[in-house]
C-alpha cells in the first residue's frame, strides 16, 4: 500500500530542499521539549512526522511558524525563487508571508463566517487595497475582490467542498472543517503545507478523500509536512518518515525502513505487533510522562 | 449574564419534571418583577427634612408600587405566552403582525429596486421629519442624538467589528474638540494661525488619528480586558490633562475646568458658496445626516471588503488569522485609527456647534455610554448602533418632565437590564454577531471579551 507514494516522489536532491532544520532545541524552563531536532525536506516531498503524544511534533510545528522561538538551532526556508530566509525570530503572520501556512490540531475556522468567507481572508492577506481603496470602491479594490472570490471557489473545488462555499463554516461536518482549514491555508499559496493531525476525528471514508487531498496538493507543487497518528494514513502519502521520541529523532527514512526500524517499533509499541500500531499509538501517552503539551 | 444563557441551554424541552423555581417560565417572571420592584422603589417618592423616612415608607407602602409589579407580571406573562407558541411548533407568534416588515427585508438583497426604495423613504423621512419638530427637539437632534450617532459608528468599527473593549473613546472627542478650541484661538494659547472650524477637520482628524496610533501601538498586544483597563486610562489621562492644564509648568494651556468658550460656527466660503452654520440647529442637523450617511457608505463598504473580513478574523480567533498571513496588530491599529479620527471629527462638530467645552464633557461616563449604544444597538451592525444611539439619547429627553430628573437614569439602566437579559444581540444584530453569540452559547468559540464566550479562545 505505500508502493503508490514512492512513485508519486519526485528525485530528490541535495540542493533541492525546501526545509532544513538543524538542531533544534527547545525548552519551557527545565522542561526540552524538542531535544537537538534536525530534519530536512525536499521540495514537493510528503514529509511526515510521527510519533507518541508528547513527542514534540506539535511544538516542532509551533517552532517552524513563529509561535515558539526555540533556544538552539535553526529553520531554513528555501523558498522557490529567492533566498534562503531563516524562520526563527519572525511573528507568525511573517512566517506565512514567506509561503509557509498552516492548520492546526483542534480545527481553528472563524466561525461565523461562511467557508468562502474563510478562505478569502487566507487568499486576502496576500493583497493591497487598503481600508481607504475599500472606502471608495477603488477599481483596484473591486478587481482585488473578483481574484479573491474566483480564487476561493477554486480552491473550495480542489478541496471537493465547492458546494458548501456559502454554508457557515460551524455547521459543517467535521471532516469538511478540516479540509476547510486545508483550503485556507493553501489560499495563502504555501510552498509548504504544515498539516497538524488532519485526520484526527474523521471517519474512514473522510480519511480516504484526504489521501487523496494530500496528494492532489503535492501534485501542485506544494510540500506537505504533516504530523498524523493514523499509520495507514502515513504510510500511503508520505515520502519521507520522521519519528520523534521524547524530542528527539529516532529515526528517519521512507516508510518501509520506518515500519522495520526496531527502535521505532519499540517506541509505539514496546515490541509488538504492526498491525496494531495506530491503536497502540493512542494508547502510549498514558504510559509516558507528559513531557510537553504545547497548546496553540 | 452568561447565567441566565447557560440555564437556558440546559433547560430541558417541555414536559420534563423540574422543579418549579428552576423553570425558566418562573424565573423570568421572578427576575422581572424584581426589576419592576427596585424601579419602583427608586423611582418612588423621597424623604424631606420634616418626613425623612418617607423615602423607605412612602416607597413601601405606595399603590404605584403595584403598578409597577402588574406592568412586570404582564410583560413576563406575555413573553413566557410568546415562547410557549413558538414552542408548540406554530412559528413565531408575532409573524403575522410583523409579516410585511420581514417580506421586505428578504426581498431587499436580491432586489435592488425595492432596497434603493427603502434607502429613499427612510432619506426622505429623515430630510422632511425633523422640520416639524420643535427647537427643543431640533437641539437635541443634533447635541445629543446627532454627535453620538457619530461617535457610536466610529466606536462600532474598534468594538463591533476587530472587537477590541475601547473604553477611553470618548478621549479622541475631547481631542478633536480641543483642536477645534486650540485653532479657532478659543484657548489660552495663541495658534499661529486661525482657522474655521470646518478647516480644523482634517487638523483633528490627523491629530485623533496620531493619537490612535501612539496609544495602539504599545497596547494593543494587550487582550480583551486588559486593553479595556489600559484605555479607561487613556480616557482619564487625556481629561485630566484638560483639567489641570490650566497650570501647565506655569502656562495656562487648556483654561482648565472653565474650559473654552465662543468657539465659532462653522462657515463654508469657497467657489460661489457663502454659507455660515448660526445658532439654529437645523443646519447643523443636515451636515450631520450627510456625513453619518457617507459614513455609512463608506463603513459599510469597509465591513464587506478584505478589511473587515481581516477584523472578523482577529476578533474571532487571533492565533488563526495570524497564521492565516493577517498582520493582526496593524489591522487592529487601522481600526483603532479610524475610530479615533471619527470620534476626533465628531469632536469638532460638537465644540462649534454648542461653542463651549470643559473636561466635563469628557468623562468615562461618556465612553461607556457610547459603548452601551453600540451594544444595545447590536454590535457590528450598522443600523443597530445607529439606532441604539438614537434610542438612547432620545429616552431621558422624553422622559424629561413627565418623571422626576434625578428618576430619568433609573428608567434608562432598567431598559439596559431588560435588554441585556432578554435580547443580548442587541436592537438589530449583525448576521455574523448573532452567530457567534450562538455559537459561544454552546461553547464553541469564544469572540472576543464582548462574546461572552465561557473559556473563550486561550492563549
Amino acid at each position: 500500500m505505500s508502493a503508490p507514494a514512492v512513485e508519486h516522489a519526485p528525485a530528490p536532491t541535495d540542493s533541492d530542499n525546501v526545509l532544513e532544520v538543524r538542531d533544534l532545541t527547545l525548552r519551557f524552563g527545565g522542561l526540552t521539549s524538542l531535544d537537538g531536532v534536525s530534519l530536512t525536506q525536499t521540495r514537493g516531498e510528503v514529509l511526515s512526522v510521527i510519533g507518541p503524544n508528547g513527542a514534540g511534533k506539535t511544538s516542532l510545528f509551533n517552532c517552524l511558524t513563529g509561535v515558539y522561538t526555540p533556544q538552539e538551532g535553526d529553520v531554513r526556508f528555501h523558498p522557490e525563487a529567492g533566498v534562503t530566509k531563516s524562520v526563527l525570530g519572525r511573528k507568525p503572520y511573517q512566517v506565512n508571508h514567506l509561503g509557509i501556512a498552516r492548520t492546526f490540531q483542534n480545527i481553528r475556522l472563524f466561525n461565523a463566517l461562511t467557508s468562502l468567507e474563510n478562505v478569502k481572508i487566507g487568499i486576502e492577506s496576500r493583497q493591497r487595497t487598503g481600508p481607504i481603496g475599500a472606502m471608495l470602491h477603488m477599481p483596484w479594490n473591486r478587481r482585488e475582490e473578483r481574484e479573491s472570490d474566483a480564487e476561493a471557489f477554486r480552491l473550495l473545488e480542489f478541496v471537493g467542498l465547492g458546494k458548501r462555499a456559502n454554508e457557515v463554516s460551524s455547521s459543517l461536518p467535521y471532516g469538511d472543517q478540516r479540509r476547510l482549514e486545508i483550503a485556507r491555508a493553501l489560499g495563502t499559496r504555501p510552498q509548504l503545507l504544515l498539516l497538524d493531525e488532519p485526520a484526527a476525528g474523521t471517519n474512514p471514508a473522510e480519511k480516504r478523500q484526504l489521501e487523496v487531498l494530500i496528494r492532489d496538493i503535492a501534485g501542485t507543487g506544494v510540500s506537505v509536512l504533516l504530523i498524523e497518528h493514523d499509520m495507514k494514513l502515513v504510510m500511503s502519502v508520505a515520502t519521507d518518515v520522521v519519528v520523534l521520541n521524547f524530542g528527539q529523532v529516532i529515526a528517519a527514512g521512507t516508510p518501509q525502513q520506518i515500519q522495520r526500524d526496531p527502535k521505532v517499533v519499540e517506541a509505539y509499541l514496546g515490541g509488538g505487533d504492526d498491525d496494531a500500531a495506530p491503536a497502540a499509538a493512542k494508547k502510549a501517552p498514558a504510559k509516558r510522562p507528559p513531557a510537553t503539551k504545547p497548546k496553540d | 449574564m452568561s447565567n441566565p444563557t447557560l440555564e437556558r441551554s440546559e433547560t430541558p424541552g417541555p414536559g420534563s419534571r423540574l422543579p418549579w423555581h428552576r423553570n425558566e417560565d418562573y424565573r423570568r417572571i421572578f427576575s422581572l418583577l424584581m426589576v419592576g420592584l427596585v424601579v419602583a422603589l427608586m423611582t418612588g417618592p423621597s424623604g424631606n427634612r420634616d418626613h425623612p423616612t418617607d423615602g423607605i415608607t412612602g416607597s413601601w407602602f405606595h399603590p404605584r408600587v403595584l403598578v409597577f409589579l402588574f406592568a412586570a407580571l404582564v410583560i413576563g406573562l406575555l413573553m413566557t405566552g410568546y415562547d410557549r407558541a413558538k414552542g408548540a411548533g406554530r412559528g413565531n407568534p408575532l409573524a403575522p403582525a410583523i409579516a410585511p416588515i420581514t417580506a421586505v427585508r428578504d426581498r431587499m438583497t436580491s432586489q435592488p429596486l425595492l432596497r434603493y426604495g427603502v434607502y429613499a423613504a427612510i432619506l426622505a423621512f429623515a430630510i422632511f421629519y425633523p422640520q416639524t419638530l420643535s427647537p427643543f427637539w431640533q437641539r437635541v437632534l443634533v447635541d445629543q442624538i446627532g454627535i453620538y450617532v457619530l461617535l457610536a459608528l466610529g466606536l462600532n468599527i474598534v468594538v463591533g467589528l476587530a472587537g477590541l473593549l475601547d473604553l477611553g473613546y470618548i478621549a479622541f472627542f475631547a481631542i478633536g474638540s480641543y483642536t477645534t478650541a486650540y485653532f479657532t484661538g478659543k484657548l489660552p494659547v495663541t495658534p499661529p494661525f486661525t482657522l474655521n472650524p470646518l478647516e480644523v477637520v482634517p487638523i483633528a482628524i490627523l491629530a485623533t488619528l496620531i493619537a490612535g496610533v501612539l496609544l495602539g501601538g504599545p497596547t494593543l498586544r494587550l487582550r480583551g480586558d486588559y486593553l479595556a483597563i489600559v484605555t479607561l486610562g487613556f480616557g482619564e489621562i487625556v481629561r485630566i490633562l484638560a483639567v489641570n492644564g490650566d497650570d501647565f509648568f506655569g502656562h495656562n494651556v487648556t483654561n482648565g475646568p472653565r474650559g473654552a468658550v465662543g468657539i465659532p460656527h462653522p462657515s463654508v466660503h469657497a467657489v460661489g458658496i457663502n454659507y455660515e452654520w448660526t445658532l439654529s440647529s437645523l443646519p447643523y442637523y443636515y451636515l450631520l445626516l450627510a456625513l453619518v450617511i457617507v459614513l455609512l457608505i463608506a463603513f459599510n463598504r469597509l465591513e464587506n471588503s478584505r478589511v473587515g473580513r481581516a477584523w472578523t478574523a482577529i476578533r474571532e480567533d487571533e492565533v488563526a488569522a495570524a497564521a492565516s498571513g493577517v498582520p493582526t496588530v496593524k489591522y487592529k491599529l487601522m481600526a483603532f485609527a479610524i475610530g479615533a479620527s471619527t470620534s476626533g471629527f465628531a469632536g469638532v462638530l460638537y465644540a462649534s456647534k454648542v461653542g463651549f467645552i470643559s473636561p466635563d464633557n469628557y468623562l468615562l461616563l461618556f465612553s461607556i455610554l457610547v459603548v452601551t449604544m453600540v451594544i444595545f444597538g447590536g454590535m457590528g451592525s450598522l443600523p443597530g448602533v445607529v439606532l441604539g444611539a438614537a434610542v438612547l439619547q432620545w429616552l431621558p429627553q422624553v422622559l424629561r418632565g413627565k418623571v422626576p430628573p434625578e428618576d430619568r437614569y433609573i428608567y434608562f439602566g432598567a431598559l439596559l437590564i431588560l435588554m441585556m437579559i432578554f435580547r443580548p444581540q442587541g436592537l438589530l444584530p449583525s448576521r455574523r454577531r448573532s452567530r457567534e453569540l450562538k455559537l459561544s452559547e454552546e461553547g464553541i468559540g469564544g469572540a472576543d471579551s464582548l462574546g461572552a464566550a465561557p473559556g473563550g479562545a486561550a492563549s
